[in-house]
């Protein structure tokens, strides 16, 4: 059974790690959630990269939402943005490839090009 | 849209638009009338009865990015399609009501889906507002309330923090699976 008292041991365990997450100078993923985004399967994309933040205890990634952006025969659409660098949009996003873009874009640098717009929308 | 769970999402981020900080959700399941009611409810802009007959039209938006706006025209469907409707009542600076009815057997009636995702996606997508959702199945009743949580935690843990979406999760699972009598 879970009680709210449980809560009270996660916030005391959690007080620590919170300064990182609200200095806020990380990774920033975005996820369109609008009516196209969720009808082509946002809602999965985001619980996975949620999942994969948690999972690698990405404690400076933010992951946060946004609207329609206009292009929606792409969808879902995730949107990286790293301190100092470009912007990557990627389009046609499953679950599986959004463990690809936090595993190696995210953790290691490395853009997954394939997925992104330049190359995705052929 | 392939659960009702994903209207509700797409629906309750319509309140979130509308500067909504409380939100109701609730899914009335009952068996015996052969009815499925979901209404979401905020306390948001609201709108005029003007605005309140155009936005069924799918032609009608508020966003800017396109001229068209396709979640409640896609909601209605879904109800009108299974002998149900959706009403909305709303006052301008008090709020808006959606109540969405279904016939509960009916053989186009989409599956309700994953709540708990939805759930979970509304909270992190909007970090100020809380969100309350009621489950009821032939008068059981299960209630998640934001503002519960974050009483237990305090004013400094966000409810977006990991362990505290994973105790989210849980809590509506296992509430939802004792509405079911043990099945999820």
């Amino acid at each position: 059974m879970k009680t709210l008292k449980e809560l009270e041991e996660i916030r005391k365990r959690t007080l620590e790690t919170i300064n990182v997450r609200k200095d806020r100078t990380g990774t920033r993923v975005v996820v369109g959630m609008a009516t196209c985004g969720i009808a082509a399967g946002a809602r999965p994309v985001l619980m996975s990269i949620m999942d994969e933040v948690k999972k690698n205890n990405l404690a400076d990634v933010v992951v946060a939402q946004t609207g329609c952006i206009g292009m929606c025969r792409l969808e879902p659409i995730v949107e990286v943005y790293k301190p100092g660098e470009d912007k990557v949009t990627y389009v046609k996003v499953t679950d599986a490839k959004a463990l690809r873009i936090i595993n190696e874009h995210v953790m290691q640098g490395k853009i997954v090009e394939e997925y992104t717009i330049g190359a995705g929308d052929k | 849209m392939k659960e009702l769970a994903l209207h509700i999402l797409d629906l309750a981020q319509n309140s979130i638009t509308a500067n909504a900080d409380l939100v109701r959700i609730s899914v009335d399941e009952n068996l015996t009338q052969d009815t499925l009611t979901i209404s979401i409810e905020d306390n948001g802009y609201g709108m005029d009865e003007k605005q309140v007959d155009k936005v069924k039209d799918p032609f009608v938006t508020s966003r800017t990015s396109r001229k068209v706006g396709l979640g409640i025209p896609l909601m209605l469907a879904a109800c009108q399609r299974c002998e149900g409707d959706l009403r909305i009542e709303s006052q301008k600076n008090v709020g808006t009501k959606l109540i969405a009815t279904f016939k509960h057997s009916h053989i186009d009636r989409a599956p309700l889906g994953n709540m708990t995702d939805t759930m979970i996606s509304l909270i992190i997508g909007a970090e100020n507002i809380n969100f309350v959702y009621i489950h009821i199945i032939n008068q059981e009743e299960f209630c998640f309330d934001t503002r519960e949580i974050r009483q237990a935690l305090g004013e400094v843990v966000p409810l977006s923090e990991p362990d505290v979406l994973d105790w989210i999760k849980s809590y509506i699972n296992e509430g939802l699976s004792n509405l079911r009598g043990g099945v999820l």
